[in-house]
Protein backbone atom coordinates (compact mmCIF):
# COMPACT_ATOMS: atom_id res chain seq x y z
CA UNK A 1 0.00 0.00 0.00
CA UNK A 2 1.31 3.42 -0.83
CA UNK A 3 0.38 6.57 0.99
CA UNK A 4 0.53 8.65 -2.16
CA UNK A 5 -2.57 9.71 -3.96
CA UNK A 6 -3.05 9.14 -7.66
CA UNK A 7 -2.16 12.10 -9.85
CA UNK A 8 -4.48 12.86 -12.74
CA UNK A 9 -3.51 14.47 -16.02
CA UNK A 10 -5.85 16.19 -18.48
CA UNK A 11 -7.62 13.78 -20.79
CA UNK A 12 -6.92 10.72 -18.66
CA UNK A 13 -9.76 8.21 -18.09
CA UNK A 14 -10.13 8.05 -14.31
CA UNK A 15 -13.26 5.91 -14.00
CA UNK A 16 -15.39 3.77 -16.24
CA UNK A 17 -18.96 2.59 -15.96
CA UNK A 18 -22.40 3.99 -15.32
CA UNK A 19 -22.06 3.67 -11.52
CA UNK A 20 -19.68 6.58 -11.29
CA UNK A 21 -20.67 10.23 -11.18
CA UNK A 22 -18.43 12.99 -12.53
CA UNK A 23 -17.42 15.60 -9.93
CA UNK A 24 -15.36 18.78 -10.11
CA UNK A 25 -12.89 19.07 -13.01
CA UNK A 26 -14.10 15.93 -14.67
CA UNK A 27 -16.23 15.21 -17.71
CA UNK A 28 -18.34 12.17 -18.59
CA UNK A 29 -18.44 11.05 -22.20
CA UNK A 30 -19.92 7.67 -23.23
CA UNK A 31 -19.78 6.26 -19.70
CA UNK A 32 -16.12 7.20 -19.24
CA UNK A 33 -15.03 9.85 -16.80
CA UNK A 34 -12.15 12.01 -18.00
CA UNK A 35 -10.00 14.31 -15.87
CA UNK A 36 -9.87 17.89 -17.10
CA UNK A 37 -7.07 19.07 -14.90
CA UNK A 38 -3.75 18.17 -13.35
CA UNK A 39 -4.36 17.26 -9.72
CA UNK A 40 -5.18 14.53 -7.26
CA UNK A 41 -7.87 11.92 -7.80
CA UNK A 42 -10.52 11.64 -5.14
CA UNK A 43 -13.38 9.19 -5.04
CA UNK A 44 -16.12 9.02 -2.46
CA UNK A 45 -19.54 7.35 -2.77
CA UNK A 46 -18.97 6.75 -6.50
CA UNK A 47 -18.37 10.46 -7.04
CA UNK A 48 -15.06 10.98 -8.81
CA UNK A 49 -13.37 14.36 -8.72
CA UNK A 50 -10.02 16.04 -9.24
CA UNK A 51 -8.45 18.21 -6.55
CA UNK A 52 -6.25 20.77 -8.33
CA UNK A 53 -2.65 21.20 -7.15
CA UNK A 54 -1.78 24.25 -9.17
CA UNK A 55 -3.40 27.23 -10.79
CA UNK A 56 -4.21 30.83 -10.02
CA UNK A 57 -6.66 32.08 -7.42
CA UNK A 58 -10.33 31.96 -8.34
CA UNK A 59 -12.16 34.44 -6.08
CA UNK A 60 -15.46 33.45 -4.49
CA UNK A 61 -17.91 35.50 -2.47
CA UNK A 62 -17.29 35.24 1.26
CA UNK A 63 -13.58 34.41 0.97
CA UNK A 64 -11.28 36.00 3.50
CA UNK A 65 -8.18 37.18 1.65
CA UNK A 66 -4.94 39.00 2.39
CA UNK A 67 -4.06 41.72 -0.11
CA UNK A 68 -1.83 44.70 -0.68
CA UNK A 69 -3.03 48.27 -1.17
CA UNK A 70 -2.26 49.16 -4.79
CA UNK A 71 -3.70 52.65 -5.04
CA UNK A 72 -6.03 55.11 -3.32
CA UNK A 73 -9.14 56.64 -4.91
CA UNK A 74 -11.37 59.44 -3.66
CA UNK A 75 -13.73 56.88 -2.11
CA UNK A 76 -11.66 53.82 -1.34
CA UNK A 77 -8.65 51.65 -1.96
CA UNK A 78 -7.67 49.34 -4.82
CA UNK A 79 -6.25 46.12 -3.42
CA UNK A 80 -4.26 43.41 -5.15
CA UNK A 81 -5.46 40.03 -3.89
CA UNK A 82 -3.73 37.92 -6.55
CA UNK A 83 -6.90 37.49 -8.62
CA UNK A 84 -7.15 38.44 -12.31
CA UNK A 85 -9.18 41.50 -11.33
CA UNK A 86 -8.13 44.12 -8.81
CA UNK A 87 -10.35 44.30 -5.77
CA UNK A 88 -11.91 47.50 -4.50
CA UNK A 89 -12.43 48.37 -0.84
CA UNK A 90 -14.91 51.21 -0.49
CA UNK A 91 -14.58 53.52 2.52
CA UNK A 92 -18.24 52.71 3.27
CA UNK A 93 -17.10 49.20 4.08
CA UNK A 94 -14.60 50.29 6.71
CA UNK A 95 -16.18 50.11 10.19
CA UNK A 96 -14.60 53.27 11.62
CA UNK A 97 -14.56 56.98 10.97
CA UNK A 98 -12.58 57.80 7.81
CA UNK A 99 -11.59 61.33 6.96
CA UNK A 100 -12.38 61.66 3.26
CA UNK A 101 -9.45 64.03 2.76
CA UNK A 102 -6.95 61.68 4.34
CA UNK A 103 -7.69 58.11 3.28
CA UNK A 104 -4.00 57.28 3.67
CA UNK A 105 -4.27 57.75 7.41
CA UNK A 106 -6.25 54.50 7.45
CA UNK A 107 -4.34 52.57 4.79
CA UNK A 108 -1.33 53.62 2.76
CA UNK A 109 -0.13 52.20 -0.54
CA UNK A 110 1.85 49.07 0.24
CA UNK A 111 -0.05 48.23 3.44
CA UNK A 112 -1.28 44.67 3.81
CA UNK A 113 -4.90 44.13 4.72
CA UNK A 114 -7.14 41.22 5.68
CA UNK A 115 -10.52 41.62 3.97
CA UNK A 116 -13.55 39.65 2.95
CA UNK A 117 -14.93 39.37 -0.57
CA UNK A 118 -18.29 41.09 -0.35
CA UNK A 119 -19.43 40.84 -3.93
CA UNK A 120 -18.16 39.83 -7.35
CA UNK A 121 -19.73 41.54 -10.32
CA UNK A 122 -18.64 42.31 -13.84
CA UNK A 123 -16.95 45.53 -12.80
CA UNK A 124 -14.72 43.68 -10.40
CA UNK A 125 -14.42 42.45 -6.84
CA UNK A 126 -15.73 44.43 -3.85
CA UNK A 127 -14.17 43.93 -0.45
CA UNK A 128 -15.37 44.64 3.06
CA UNK A 129 -13.76 45.03 6.47
CA UNK A 130 -17.07 44.73 8.34
CA UNK A 131 -16.42 41.48 10.15
CA UNK A 132 -14.38 40.19 13.03
CA UNK A 133 -10.66 39.68 12.44
CA UNK A 134 -10.50 41.93 9.38
CA UNK A 135 -8.40 45.07 9.04
CA UNK A 136 -4.96 46.44 8.33
CA UNK A 137 -2.08 44.17 9.35
CA UNK A 138 0.18 45.88 11.89
CA UNK A 139 2.85 43.22 12.35
CA UNK A 140 3.80 39.64 11.52
CA UNK A 141 5.14 37.64 8.64
CA UNK A 142 3.28 37.01 5.38
CA UNK A 143 4.09 33.97 3.27
CA UNK A 144 2.64 32.84 -0.03
CA UNK A 145 1.53 29.36 -1.03
CA UNK A 146 -0.50 28.09 -3.95
CA UNK A 147 -4.19 28.98 -3.37
CA UNK A 148 -5.19 25.41 -4.27
CA UNK A 149 -3.25 24.13 -1.26
CA UNK A 150 -5.06 26.35 1.26
CA UNK A 151 -7.60 23.59 2.16
CA UNK A 152 -4.65 21.30 3.02
CA UNK A 153 -3.14 23.92 5.35
CA UNK A 154 -6.47 24.42 7.11
CA UNK A 155 -7.30 20.71 7.29
CA UNK A 156 -10.62 19.06 8.08
CA UNK A 157 -12.56 21.51 10.26
CA UNK A 158 -9.38 23.43 10.92
CA UNK A 159 -7.52 20.46 12.41
CA UNK A 160 -4.25 21.17 10.60
CA UNK A 161 -4.08 24.87 11.33
CA UNK A 162 -4.94 24.17 14.98
CA UNK A 163 -2.05 21.68 15.14
CA UNK A 164 0.41 24.26 13.78
CA UNK A 165 -0.90 26.98 16.12
CA UNK A 166 -0.57 24.68 19.14
CA UNK A 167 2.88 23.43 18.18
CA UNK A 168 4.44 26.79 17.34
CA UNK A 169 2.48 29.13 19.59
CA UNK A 170 1.85 31.49 16.68
CA UNK A 171 -1.36 33.10 15.61
CA UNK A 172 -2.03 32.23 11.97
CA UNK A 173 -4.53 33.77 9.54
CA UNK A 174 -4.94 31.95 6.24
CA UNK A 175 -6.21 33.96 3.28
CA UNK A 176 -8.07 31.95 0.64
CA UNK A 177 -5.84 33.57 -1.98
CA UNK A 178 -2.79 31.76 -0.62
CA UNK A 179 -1.36 34.56 1.52
CA UNK A 180 -0.81 33.47 5.11
CA UNK A 181 -0.18 35.80 8.05
CA UNK A 182 1.91 34.42 10.91
CA UNK A 183 2.14 36.37 14.16
CA UNK A 184 4.32 35.05 16.97
CA UNK A 185 6.25 36.25 20.01
CA UNK A 186 9.60 35.73 18.29
CA UNK A 187 10.97 35.44 14.77
CA UNK A 188 12.10 31.87 15.57
CA UNK A 189 8.53 30.80 16.30
CA UNK A 190 7.26 32.50 13.16
CA UNK A 191 9.95 30.78 11.09
CA UNK A 192 9.10 27.37 12.47
CA UNK A 193 5.43 27.96 11.59
CA UNK A 194 6.53 29.00 8.11
CA UNK A 195 8.61 25.84 7.79
CA UNK A 196 5.63 23.71 8.80
CA UNK A 197 3.31 25.40 6.29
CA UNK A 198 5.87 25.03 3.50
CA UNK A 199 6.19 21.36 4.42
CA UNK A 200 2.43 20.92 3.99
CA UNK A 201 2.60 22.73 0.66
CA UNK A 202 5.35 20.34 -0.52
CA UNK A 203 3.70 17.17 0.80
CA UNK A 204 0.09 18.00 -0.08
CA UNK A 205 -0.15 14.92 -2.33
CA UNK A 206 0.17 12.29 0.42
CA UNK A 207 -2.59 10.66 2.42
CA UNK A 208 -2.80 11.17 6.17
CA UNK A 209 -1.21 14.58 6.10
CA UNK A 210 -2.13 15.36 9.70
CA UNK A 211 -0.18 12.32 10.93
CA UNK A 212 2.73 13.33 8.69
CA UNK A 213 2.70 16.76 10.31
CA UNK A 214 2.57 15.30 13.81
CA UNK A 215 5.72 13.34 12.95
CA UNK A 216 7.24 16.47 11.41
CA UNK A 217 6.76 18.39 14.65
CA UNK A 218 8.11 15.50 16.76
CA UNK A 219 11.27 15.42 14.64
CA UNK A 220 11.72 19.16 14.63
CA UNK A 221 11.14 19.56 18.33
CA UNK A 222 13.71 16.80 18.95
CA UNK A 223 16.23 18.60 16.73
CA UNK A 224 15.64 21.91 18.46
CA UNK A 225 16.19 20.43 21.92
CA UNK A 226 19.56 18.98 20.74
CA UNK A 227 20.64 22.38 19.50
CA UNK B 1 14.18 -0.39 -54.31
CA UNK B 2 17.91 -0.63 -54.75
CA UNK B 3 19.13 -0.59 -51.19
CA UNK B 4 17.81 -0.10 -47.69
CA UNK B 5 17.82 3.53 -46.65
CA UNK B 6 20.20 4.31 -43.83
CA UNK B 7 19.89 7.39 -41.63
CA UNK B 8 22.97 9.38 -40.62
CA UNK B 9 22.57 8.56 -36.93
CA UNK B 10 21.72 4.90 -37.59
CA UNK B 11 18.10 5.12 -36.44
CA UNK B 12 15.33 3.00 -37.95
CA UNK B 13 12.97 4.96 -40.22
CA UNK B 14 10.21 5.08 -37.59
CA UNK B 15 12.50 5.52 -34.61
CA UNK B 16 12.40 8.74 -32.59
CA UNK B 17 15.39 10.36 -31.00
CA UNK B 18 15.93 9.87 -27.30
CA UNK B 19 13.22 11.89 -25.54
CA UNK B 20 13.11 13.29 -22.05
CA UNK B 21 10.56 15.46 -20.29
CA UNK B 22 10.33 17.23 -16.96
CA UNK B 23 7.84 19.62 -15.36
CA UNK B 24 8.22 22.34 -12.76
CA UNK B 25 11.55 23.74 -13.86
CA UNK B 26 10.75 27.48 -13.74
CA UNK B 27 10.03 28.39 -10.09
CA UNK B 28 8.41 31.76 -10.83
CA UNK B 29 5.98 30.47 -13.45
CA UNK B 30 2.51 29.09 -12.69
CA UNK B 31 3.48 26.02 -14.70
CA UNK B 32 6.55 24.99 -16.65
CA UNK B 33 8.09 22.10 -18.55
CA UNK B 34 11.17 21.01 -20.44
CA UNK B 35 11.08 18.71 -23.43
CA UNK B 36 14.20 17.26 -25.02
CA UNK B 37 14.37 15.27 -28.22
CA UNK B 38 17.96 14.33 -29.04
CA UNK B 39 19.84 17.60 -29.20
CA UNK B 40 16.73 19.80 -29.36
CA UNK B 41 15.72 21.25 -26.00
CA UNK B 42 12.62 23.38 -25.42
CA UNK B 43 11.53 25.09 -22.21
CA UNK B 44 7.95 26.32 -21.77
CA UNK B 45 6.62 28.55 -19.00
CA UNK B 46 2.94 29.35 -18.45
CA UNK B 47 1.65 32.44 -16.63
CA UNK B 48 -1.98 33.04 -15.84
CA UNK B 49 -4.90 33.04 -16.41
CA UNK B 50 -4.43 36.75 -15.71
CA UNK B 51 -6.04 39.97 -16.89
CA UNK B 52 -5.41 40.70 -20.57
CA UNK B 53 -3.42 43.82 -21.32
CA UNK B 54 -3.72 45.74 -23.67
CA UNK B 55 -7.44 45.94 -23.02
CA UNK B 56 -8.44 45.98 -26.71
CA UNK B 57 -7.14 42.43 -27.06
CA UNK B 58 -9.54 41.17 -24.38
CA UNK B 59 -12.20 38.76 -25.52
CA UNK B 60 -15.39 39.15 -23.44
CA UNK B 61 -16.65 35.71 -24.52
CA UNK B 62 -13.67 33.53 -23.57
CA UNK B 63 -10.04 33.59 -22.57
CA UNK B 64 -7.15 34.07 -24.94
CA UNK B 65 -4.18 31.74 -25.33
CA UNK B 66 -1.07 33.73 -26.19
CA UNK B 67 2.00 31.78 -27.24
CA UNK B 68 5.45 33.22 -27.76
CA UNK B 69 8.13 31.11 -29.39
CA UNK B 70 11.71 32.22 -29.11
CA UNK B 71 15.02 30.74 -30.14
CA UNK B 72 17.92 31.65 -27.87
CA UNK B 73 20.73 33.34 -29.76
CA UNK B 74 23.11 30.55 -28.69
CA UNK B 75 20.75 27.70 -29.65
CA UNK B 76 22.29 27.20 -33.10
CA UNK B 77 25.84 26.94 -34.39
CA UNK B 78 25.80 30.36 -36.06
CA UNK B 79 24.49 32.84 -33.51
CA UNK B 80 21.03 34.09 -34.50
CA UNK B 81 19.94 37.65 -33.93
CA UNK B 82 17.89 37.67 -30.74
CA UNK B 83 14.30 38.85 -30.82
CA UNK B 84 11.15 38.39 -32.86
CA UNK B 85 11.51 37.54 -36.52
CA UNK B 86 9.25 36.31 -39.32
CA UNK B 87 9.85 32.65 -38.47
CA UNK B 88 9.28 32.96 -34.72
CA UNK B 89 6.06 34.90 -35.30
CA UNK B 90 4.77 32.09 -37.50
CA UNK B 91 5.72 29.36 -35.03
CA UNK B 92 4.12 31.28 -32.14
CA UNK B 93 0.84 31.37 -34.06
CA UNK B 94 1.13 27.71 -35.08
CA UNK B 95 1.74 26.70 -31.45
CA UNK B 96 -1.32 28.65 -30.35
CA UNK B 97 -3.46 26.94 -32.98
CA UNK B 98 -2.06 23.53 -32.07
CA UNK B 99 -2.98 23.97 -28.39
CA UNK B 100 -6.25 25.95 -28.55
CA UNK B 101 -8.50 22.94 -29.37
CA UNK B 102 -7.67 21.24 -26.05
CA UNK B 103 -7.62 24.22 -23.69
CA UNK B 104 -10.93 25.11 -22.02
CA UNK B 105 -10.89 28.89 -22.25
CA UNK B 106 -14.61 29.49 -21.65
CA UNK B 107 -14.18 30.13 -17.91
CA UNK B 108 -11.69 32.95 -18.38
CA UNK B 109 -13.39 35.84 -20.23
CA UNK B 110 -11.23 38.94 -20.54
CA UNK B 111 -8.19 37.00 -19.42
CA UNK B 112 -5.05 35.65 -21.04
CA UNK B 113 -2.93 32.56 -20.54
CA UNK B 114 0.62 33.37 -21.53
CA UNK B 115 2.84 30.59 -22.85
CA UNK B 116 6.50 31.36 -23.40
CA UNK B 117 8.59 28.82 -25.28
CA UNK B 118 12.35 29.10 -25.38
CA UNK B 119 14.52 26.87 -27.51
CA UNK B 120 17.81 26.61 -25.69
CA UNK B 121 19.38 24.12 -28.09
CA UNK B 122 18.21 23.44 -31.63
CA UNK B 123 18.70 20.43 -33.90
CA UNK B 124 15.51 20.56 -36.02
CA UNK B 125 12.03 19.80 -34.72
CA UNK B 126 11.99 22.85 -32.46
CA UNK B 127 8.34 23.71 -33.07
CA UNK B 128 7.25 20.17 -32.19
CA UNK B 129 9.45 20.16 -29.07
CA UNK B 130 7.97 23.55 -28.17
CA UNK B 131 4.40 22.31 -28.55
CA UNK B 132 5.15 19.22 -26.44
CA UNK B 133 6.71 21.35 -23.70
CA UNK B 134 3.89 23.93 -23.85
CA UNK B 135 1.21 21.27 -23.58
CA UNK B 136 2.84 19.85 -20.43
CA UNK B 137 3.41 23.31 -18.98
CA UNK B 138 -0.27 24.23 -19.46
CA UNK B 139 -1.34 21.06 -17.67
CA UNK B 140 1.18 21.73 -14.91
CA UNK B 141 -0.18 25.26 -14.50
CA UNK B 142 -3.59 23.79 -13.66
CA UNK B 143 -5.27 25.07 -16.81
CA UNK B 144 -8.37 22.97 -17.57
CA UNK B 145 -7.81 20.94 -20.73
CA UNK B 146 -9.58 18.08 -22.46
CA UNK B 147 -6.33 16.36 -23.41
CA UNK B 148 -2.61 16.79 -23.88
CA UNK B 149 -1.13 17.54 -27.30
CA UNK B 150 1.79 15.50 -28.58
CA UNK B 151 3.76 16.57 -31.60
CA UNK B 152 6.23 14.89 -33.94
CA UNK B 153 7.73 15.91 -37.26
CA UNK B 154 7.49 13.31 -39.98
CA UNK B 155 9.67 13.64 -43.05
CA UNK B 156 10.39 12.27 -46.47
CA UNK B 157 14.00 11.93 -47.55
CA UNK B 158 14.01 11.32 -51.30
CA UNK B 159 11.23 8.66 -51.34
CA UNK B 160 11.64 7.19 -47.86
CA UNK B 161 9.35 8.19 -44.99
CA UNK B 162 11.16 8.82 -41.71
CA UNK B 163 10.20 10.19 -38.32
CA UNK B 164 11.69 13.03 -36.28
CA UNK B 165 14.25 14.61 -38.60
CA UNK B 166 17.50 16.07 -37.34
CA UNK B 167 19.10 19.16 -38.84
CA UNK B 168 21.52 16.95 -40.78
CA UNK B 169 18.62 15.07 -42.37
CA UNK B 170 16.71 18.26 -43.13
CA UNK B 171 19.69 19.39 -45.22
CA UNK B 172 19.56 16.16 -47.29
CA UNK B 173 19.92 17.04 -50.98
CA UNK B 174 19.73 13.79 -53.00
CA UNK B 175 16.79 12.67 -55.19
CA UNK B 176 13.58 14.49 -54.36
CA UNK B 177 15.21 16.19 -51.40
CA UNK B 178 13.72 16.57 -47.93
CA UNK B 179 10.06 17.13 -47.02
CA UNK B 180 9.22 18.23 -43.49
CA UNK B 181 5.77 17.45 -42.04
CA UNK B 182 5.26 18.55 -38.42
CA UNK B 183 2.02 17.12 -37.00
CA UNK B 184 0.41 17.55 -33.58
CA UNK B 185 -2.36 15.38 -32.24
CA UNK B 186 -4.20 14.42 -29.10
CA UNK B 187 -4.03 11.01 -27.41
CA UNK B 188 -6.87 9.59 -29.52
CA UNK B 189 -5.36 10.77 -32.80
CA UNK B 190 -7.29 13.98 -33.41
CA UNK B 191 -5.04 16.29 -35.40
CA UNK B 192 -4.67 19.81 -34.02
CA UNK B 193 -1.85 21.00 -36.26
CA UNK B 194 -0.48 19.90 -39.60
CA UNK B 195 2.15 21.56 -41.73
CA UNK B 196 3.81 20.42 -44.91
CA UNK B 197 6.94 21.88 -46.41
CA UNK B 198 7.82 20.10 -49.65
CA UNK B 199 6.14 17.60 -51.93
CA UNK B 200 4.41 14.32 -51.14
CA UNK B 201 1.76 12.20 -52.87
CA UNK B 202 -1.59 11.34 -51.32
CA UNK B 203 -0.84 7.64 -50.78
CA UNK B 204 2.35 8.39 -48.87
CA UNK B 205 0.61 11.06 -46.81
CA UNK B 206 -1.72 8.37 -45.45
CA UNK B 207 1.32 6.34 -44.36
CA UNK B 208 2.75 9.47 -42.75
CA UNK B 209 -0.39 9.86 -40.63
CA UNK B 210 -0.24 6.24 -39.45
CA UNK B 211 3.44 6.54 -38.57
CA UNK B 212 2.90 9.85 -36.78
CA UNK B 213 0.07 8.42 -34.73
CA UNK B 214 2.38 5.73 -33.33
CA UNK B 215 5.15 8.25 -32.76
CA UNK B 216 2.83 10.68 -30.96
CA UNK B 217 1.69 7.84 -28.70
CA UNK B 218 5.34 7.36 -27.65
CA UNK B 219 5.70 11.08 -26.97
CA UNK B 220 2.45 11.07 -25.00
CA UNK B 221 3.73 8.32 -22.71
CA UNK B 222 6.80 10.41 -21.88
CA UNK B 223 4.69 13.53 -21.23
CA UNK B 224 2.32 11.54 -19.04
CA UNK B 225 5.14 10.02 -16.99
CA UNK B 226 6.71 13.45 -16.47
CA UNK B 227 3.45 14.84 -15.07
CA UNK B 228 2.72 11.74 -12.98
CA UNK B 229 6.20 11.85 -11.42
CA UNK B 230 6.22 15.61 -10.92
CA UNK B 231 5.70 15.42 -7.15
CA UNK B 232 8.23 12.71 -6.35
Amino acid sequence: MTNERQITIPGEIIAEGEDYLPGEWTEKIDGKIYALRYGLLEESNKLVKVIPLSGTYNPRRGNVVIGKVESINFNGWVIDIGAPDNAFLSLMEVPRYVNKDALDEVMMIGDMVIAKIWEINKRGIDLSLKSRGLGVIEEGMIIEINPNKVPRVIGKEGSMIKLIKDQTGCNITVGQNGSILIQGDSIEKELSAKKAIMHISDKSYIKGLTEEMENFFKENMAKESIN
Amino acid sequence: MAKEFTRPDGRKVDELREIEAKVGIVPNADGSAMFRSGNTIAIAAVYGPKKMHPQHQQNPAKGVLRCTYNMMSFSVTDRIRPGINRRSTEISKITQWALEPVVLLEDYPGQVIDVFIHIIQADAGTRTAGINAASMALAHAGVPMTDLVSSVAAGKLDKTLVMDLTKEEEDFEEGEGPTDIPISMTKDGKITHFQLDGKINAAQLKDVLDMTKDACAKVYEVQKEALKNSLK
